[in-house]
């Protein structure tokens, strides 16, 4: 194991915060303000650190629980997806499927929490939240199921050498179409625009934002950190299958994949700033749709 | 694989979930037009090794019947009838969508099972052209409006054409004029249909239409003092 590989979840652990910062900042130049500085998240991260902690008298370990399982699983699953042709420090068969089991606990922990608050508003969100998330997940799966099935191997590493190893053009749409719908899911698990909107706070609408209401100072640090390393995760799943680096190319593939980051994080910043939420109804129509993309690339994988 | 065609059938799969998940007729409108579009582009690809007149022929006459005819027809009738979406369909969008997805999987089950007199240029070919054909069937009975089942009726016909040209290149020029033309006459009609039951109705529902035979029982049961009010509908039928 040769210690470049401690590089991605470094990577992802010092730059996941600026992704929000750019895609804020891209938010206010649309709108023609000129925005908060691109480092405002790490500095709202140590202000929440700072502070001192509210727990409701109703609220059990569950509760507190919550965050610190929430953040654990993210920084699990920081250590498995590789970063411009750098190798993952936990890299092994199946590791797809370990990842999307990460993402679901952390997932199962911040519901929990959100259920034990007794809140009504949070229950509605953490409805909302296993609802829409059980439509997203067969997305994931099956996008990552027709690059495994495109590519012949089931690890994550291998997947994007492999991918890299044969360009666009030959490995055909299979590829495209998985990075559609693994975009949509990655708009949707972050509780981004056309799924839920991050600025909100108007609880009836809100889905992610909701669940985390009751969660004050460092717990609530822990979770906006969790989110922004999630955030990080999905995204550079995206821009690993959009621009897929073959490893060994270390200082150019990390510069270039970093640069797919950032051309992710404006994008998703135009789309929140050109795009209205979607009614409640019409998400899990946008989900399916990305599930049925996810299905035609395991199609177009296997003929 | 050729990777144009493989561009033109996943662009025809994903027009027809197009069609499926939008309750807007004019983004179904344009979905199908789009795809009649590829379908015209398509025999320009599948023949790399002679373009004859003949074969332009076909892709031009298509392309204008499919990509512009039709869309400027059916939009017409839409807006002449003064529906912008489906509202209430038999089956659900995300349904829809759902049906869609299993559609493509039995239309693989049966395209590789499928005994072909001679072999396609691409294996995906005939799925999708089922595909095509089980969205169109799917649309035709699942939607309410006459307009949705007109688009069901053309992308059942785009499936038709796409397996023409994945397995018979060969055949008749007449022939394919024949069903170019048939699809234009039977656009064309119901266009003026939808146009006249919505004018009569004040709405194009299928499943509403059933109550048109106790309407006329209706008119006729009292006998007497009803004769003039039945001229006046006469006369507006026509």
């Amino acid at each position: 194991m040769s210690p470049t590989c401690l590089l991605p979840p470094v990577i992802a652990l010092v730059f996941s915060p600026l992704l929000l910062g750019v895609i804020n900042r891209t938010k206010a130049r649309f709108a023609g303000r000129a925005g908060a500085p691109l480092h405002q998240p790490y500095h709202d991260l140590l202000k929440l650190l700072r502070k001192g902690a509210v727990y409701s008298r109703t609220t059990t370990w569950l509760f507190r629980a919550g965050p610190v399982v929430g953040l654990g699983a993210m920084l699990a699953a920081s250590a498995l997806v590789p970063f411009g042709g750098l190798g993952a420090p936990l890299a092994f068969e199946g590791d797809l499927l370990v990842l999307a089991g990460l993402l679901a606990l952390a997932r199962f922990v911040t519901v929990n929490a959100a259920l034990d608050t007794g809140s009504s508003f949070e229950g509605m969100g953490a409805s909302r939240e296993v609802q829409f998330s059980a439509l997203a997940e067969p997305a994931l799966f099956l996008g990552l199921a027709s690059m495994a099935r495109e590519t012949g191997a089931v690890s994550l590493g291998a997947i994007f050498a492999s991918l890299s190893a044969h360009p666009w053009a030959e490995s055909g749409l299979a590829p495209l179409l998985a990075a559609v719908a693994l975009a949509i899911v990655f708009l949707a698990e972050n509780a981004r625009i056309p799924v839920d909107d991050p600025n909100t706070h108007l609880e009836l609408t809100m889905i992610h934002e909701v669940m985390v209401l009751d969660h004050s100072g460092p717990d609530f640090a822990l979770i906006q950190y969790g989110a922004a390393l999630k955030l990080w995760l999905l995204g550079s799943l995206v821009v690993g299958m959009l621009l897929p680096v073959g490893p060994g190319s270390a200082p150019a593939g990390v510069a270039l994949a970093g640069g797919g980051m950032i051309a992710l994080a404006v994008l998703t910043g135009v789309v929140e700033s050109v795009m209205a939420r979607l009614r409640l109804l019409r998400v899990p129509q946008l989900l399916v749709g990305a599930g049925a993309l996810s299905s035609l690339a395991l199609v177009l994988a296997f003929v | 694989m050729n990777l144009g065609l493989e561009t033109i059938l996943v662009f025809l799969v994903l027009a027809n979930i197009v069609v499926l998940a939008s309750s807007r007729l004019t983004a179904c409108i344009r979905a199908v037009a789009a795809q009649g579009i590829a379908l015209g582009i398509f025999p320009l690809l599948a023949h790399d090794a002679a373009l004859t007149a003949r074969v332009l022929l076909l892709a031009a006459g298509s392309m204008v019947l499919k990509g512009i005819v039709f869309p400027m027809l059916l939009s017409r009738a839409a807006r002449d009838a003064e529906v912008r979406r489906e509202m209430e369909p038999f089956v659900g969008y995300t349904l829809s969508i759902v049906f869609g997805a299993a559609a493509l999987a039995v239309a693989l089950w049966i395209g590789s099972r499928l005994p072909l007199p001679r072999a396609t240029w691409s294996p995906l070919v005939v799925p999708v052209a089922l595909f095509t054909l089980f969205v169109g069937l799917f649309i035709i009975v699942s939607r309410k409006k006459a307009l949705s089942q007109v688009l069901g009726y053309l992308v059942l016909e785009n499936g038709i054409y796409a397996f023409g040209v994945a397995l018979a290149l060969e055949e008749p020029l007449l022939v394919e004029l024949g069903v170019l033309l048939d699809v234009f006459v039977a656009v064309f009609v119901m266009g003026i249909a939808i146009f006249h039951i919505s004018r009569e109705f004040d709405h194009i529902d299928t499943d509403r239409m059933t109550t048109l035979r106790d309407w006329t029982r209706r008119r006729r049961a009292p006998g007497t003092a009803l004769s003039g009010k039945g001229e006046a509908a006469g006369e507006g039928g026509k």
